[in-house]
């Protein structure tokens, strides 16, 4: 009997924590809808943001993921900023700014008495040190032996230091709260990656203390101060009080927590443990309008899901055979099954809204005669087969890529085309298709600093092909009006360019857009104030609960 | 034994993590990423070099007790990985402990009545918990506990809005050592349903493992001695069956432990739960070879350290056996 005691003690141990959990009866946790249960001091303002994957770091410059950039956004602060809905831009911590006739040169006069979290005060230096820091891997606060690596800032600014293609010549102080960059050609974008959260100014003192432990232990300007991470778990930020707006942040405390699986999110935001849950279910959206404890949100479009045609492939080198699958696709049919509606057809590779948008193109209506006329013109009334690749991860352009596949097989075969799916894992999927393996694959694109060079020139620009352009459509008259519009700094003009541009490309149709989805989310009711950003990093400082 | 076992895993792990394809540095940058982008990254991150050269550095940093680096977070996995691993036996301990005294007791019955009516609905719930698949069931909890009944939360370690201050990270504990009664009783409900979901298929599997271990015992001849003696039911069956058939209830219970010190992800990922499976998990979609090769070589030390204790029971319980 003695050597069983173990197992007997366990058991009873067990049994009685179970028990003692089950009966008490303490108010934290979940009482249904009750949002401001939260423990500690009386009316401190905690907002819990629950989303479905954690940040990778809280550096902003050397990270291109949403989850990073959505929490460095309330930590630290750019130059320049979006406003609340739209990617225009207003004053951050700059409040003036003006270029020079050759759009060359842009000087900045920058917000005097703002202070870092650290106390450090913020001037010019700090963000020539910043600037540098992403443009020279051997700058002493490049940490590039431990793994750092500024993509972002080589993508938008054509490279690195001592790289052709890089746009910043020179960086100059002129005193403490004026700074002046020099361009060595135009960049007609250039003030637009400034709003880009991921171009956000670090304390440089926190640099040198923190060294490459910096992304764990961000300090910035913004609205709130980092306090801690447990990975896969939670962030939590407090409020900065000292912010140099006045009378914000309204919350006391930010959380963003880690719920993976949507559902499992909806039921923590009925039960009150969290405040706002990004990634609803399309689906579940009418049923969140109904409640009255919850709110319904939507994002701004921006972004579109395609089917690309690898335009180096049989069949799909011929112009007839695509635009024949473009007649063949009910992207109407998409939007009602999949997104619940929350999602308009597409007719361009740029989301409506944007500068330059060409709204006079027709668009290939669904239309099984024509596309059976064409196929018939290219000599292929019979059909033919075809691989098409279907993504293997769920993302806001593209939320259930089987079943999109699924559609898009059986309506090609309705016009005798017979497509094969074809399941890849994520990472040889983007390997294989830019390297051209595929026939027919799916993918999308999502903006971030707004403008429409960063849509059309990755994803069609001869130069691309091959790494974000997976069609493979050259066109030098194409390649020829983005290289004209990314250098004029007139954004009449670049508007017409860019609207010339989609005309060529919707009549070579080397892809089929589908659709611009409007991601929803939902928040508690008590939660006002809250507006989400299309770049899906949103400021939460003027946010407060009722 | 330890060491030749740990050693081998590292070779396996490696040679599997670098077989399979797709390339770290693409996956991180994503589908905006461009090719320059991707070259410098790779270049940065020391991939590429020869699988030798990774797999001699991986091995010598791995002797001086470094884990690495992770590719994604640039952070240190020795430093990053305890509170994954603290989550994970946090909850594998409470899943094992309903599994349990659950499991043991509804075989001990079975077998105890066998035939009955208990027998008979107790072995229809083994069999319905073992093909149960767990997704279903705990969202299934979620829905009927947190947001029909509002009994228990939904997701998560604890109150988010109040958080433990972490020593162990074994939240439980951390909070009975700051003497913190109401943050243990929050972070005991936090536990309950996701140990019962994660409990359910080793309780079914010990359940019907306990009662046919059971009924063996019970035909044997020293109990029909004790039964002659005059001796109780309750105490043939608790103390003289149990103790010789406990030895082969013993082994599932170790067994299972482990399956579940790796398995959880499903259950990590449905109840937000930070644990090494998703850790793990997430770091395959990423490609990132050096959290991979390290959290799969904790796992497998828990694993043996798992099985190096039940070993040891096993002598202390039957003294016959011996190594």
């Amino acid at each position: 009997m003695k050597k069983l005691r173990w197992l007997t003690m366990l058991a009873l141990l067990g049994a009685f924590m179970l028990i003692v959990a089950a009966c008490s009866d303490d108010q934290d946790t979940s009482s249904n809808g009750g949002n401001n249960d939260n423990a500690g001091s009386d009316d401190e303002q905690v907002l819990v943001f629950a989303r479905g994957g954690d940040s990778e770091s809280l550096d902003p410059g050397s990270t291109t993921d949403g989850e990073s950039s959505r929490v460095t956004k309330q930590v630290l602060e750019g130059l320049l900023q979006f406003k609340k809905e739209s990617f225009e831009l207003e004053g951050a911590l700059a409040h003036d700014w003006s270029v020079s006739d050759d759009g060359l040169t842009y000087t900045f006069q920058l917000e005097e008495g703002v202070t870092f979290h650290d106390g450090e005060p913020f001037n010019a230096d700090a963000v020539k040190l910043n600037f540098e820091r992403w443009a020279d891997p051997s700058h002493e606060y490049a940490f590039s032996d431990d793994g750092y690596a500024y993509s972002m800032y080589g993508t938008m600014f054509g490279g690195f230091k001592g790289d052709d293609g890089h746009v910043i010549d020179e960086i100059n102080v002129l005193n403490d709260y004026e700074i002046e960059f020099v361009l060595n050609r135009p960049l007609g974008f250039f003030l637009q990656n400034l709003g880009m959260t991921y171009f956000a100014i670090t304390s440089p003192k926190a640099l040198e203390e923190h060294g490459a432990a910096i992304n764990e232990n961000p300090v910035g300007t913004g609205p709130f101060k980092f306090v801690s991470w447990s990975k896969d778990d939670t962030i939590v930020l407090e409020k900065f009080e000292d912010y140099r707006v006045d009378g914000l942040p309204k919350l006391d405390k930010v959380i963003f927590e880690v719920i993976p699986e949507n559902a499992s999110r909806l039921i923590a935001l009925r039960s009150g443990d969290i405040d706002i849950m990004d990634g609803l279910n399309p689906d579940d959206a009418a049923s969140v309008e109904s409640e009255s404890e919850l709110k319904l949100y939507t994002r701004a479009e921006n972004n579109f899901g395609y089917v690309g045609m690898n335009t180096e492939k049989e069949y799909l080198n011929e112009v007839e055979v695509r635009q024949a699958i473009n007649h063949a696709i009910d992207r109407q049919a998409i939007a009602d099954a999949l997104y619940a509606g929350y999602a308009n057809p597409a007719k361009n590779p740029l989301p409506p809204g944007y500068l330059g948008y060409n709204d006079d193109i027709p668009g290939y209506e669904y239309d099984l005669d024509k596309a059976k006329a064409l196929l018939e013109e290219a000599g292929y009334a019979d059909g033919f087969d075809i691989d098409l690749w279907t993504m293997p991860v769920a993302r806001p352009y593209m939320p259930d890529p089987e079943t999109v596949a699924e559609i898009v097989q059986n309506n090609l075969g309705q016009i005798g085309i017979n497509v094969n799916i074809v399941r890849e894992e994520w990472a040889p999927y983007l390997e294989k298709t830019a390297q051209g393996e595929q026939d027919l694959f799916m993918l999308g694109w999502s903006g971030t600093n707004g403008d429409p060079d960063y849509f059309l020139s990755s994803l069609l620009h001869g130069d691309n092909a091959g790494s974000s352009n997976r069609t493979f459509y050259k066109n030098s008259e194409v390649d020829e009006l983005l290289d004209q519009a990314k250098v004029s700094v007139d954004q009449d003009e670049r508007a017409s360019l860019y609207k010339e541009a989609q005309k060529i490309i919707s009549e070579e149709s080397p892809m089929v857009t589908l659709v611009h989805s409007t991601p929803v989310l939902a928040a508690s009711a008590a939660v006002k104030n809250y507006v989400p950003h299309p770049s899906t990093s949103e400021s939460l400082a003027e946010v407060e609960l009722d | 034994m330890l060491i030749p076992v740990l050693f081998g895993m590292t070779l396996i792990t490696f040679s599997i993590v670098h077989l399979i394809p797709g390339n770290p540095a693409q996956v991180i940058l994503g589908e905006t990423a461009t090719q320059e982008a991707i070259n410098n990254l790779e270049e940065n991150m020391g991939l590429n070099k020869p699988y030798f050269v990774q797999y001699g550095i991986y091995i010598q940093d791995l002797l001086q007790g470094d884990l690495g680096t992770s590719l994604r977070s640039k952070t240190d996995i020795a430093q990053e990985i305890w509170p994954y691993i603290a989550a994970t036996l946090e909850l594998t301990f409470f899943a094992m402990i309903f599994a349990v005294f659950v499991g043991t007791n509804a075989g001990i019955i079975s077998a105890w009545k066998q035939n009955s009516l208990f027998d008979y609905v107790a072995m229809l719930i083994a069999l319905v918990g073992v093909s149960m698949p767990i997704f279903w069931l705990g969202l299934m909890e979620q829905w009927v506990f947190s947001q029909e009944l509002g009994w228990l939360p939904a997701t998560g370690r604890e109150n988010s809005r109040d958080p433990i201050e972490p020593i162990t990270y074994f939240y439980v504990l951390d909070a009975l050592l700051q003497l913190d009664f109401s943050r243990a009783i929050t972070v005991l409900k936090h536990l309950i349903l996701p140990s019962i979901a994660l409990g359910t298929i080793p309780m079914a599997i010990i359940a019907r493992m306990t009662r046919s271990s059971m009924l063996e015992v019970m035909k044997s001849d020293y109990i029909r001695t004790v039964e002659a003696k005059g001796a109780g039911q309750f105490i043939i069956v608790y103390k003289h069956a149990l103790k010789n058939a406990v030895i082969p209830v013993l082994t599932v219970i170790g067994l299972q432990t482990g399956v579940l010190l790796g398995g959880a992800i499903l259950t990590e990922t449905i109840f937000g739960w930070p644990g090494i499976g998703r850790y793990v998990f997430d770091a395959i979609s990423f490609r990132d070879y050096p959290v991979i090769q390290s959290g799969i070589l904790v796992v497998a030390f828990f694993f043996v350290i798992i099985n190096l204790i039940v070993d040891l029971l096993y002598t202390y319980i039957d003294p016959r056996i011996k190594y």
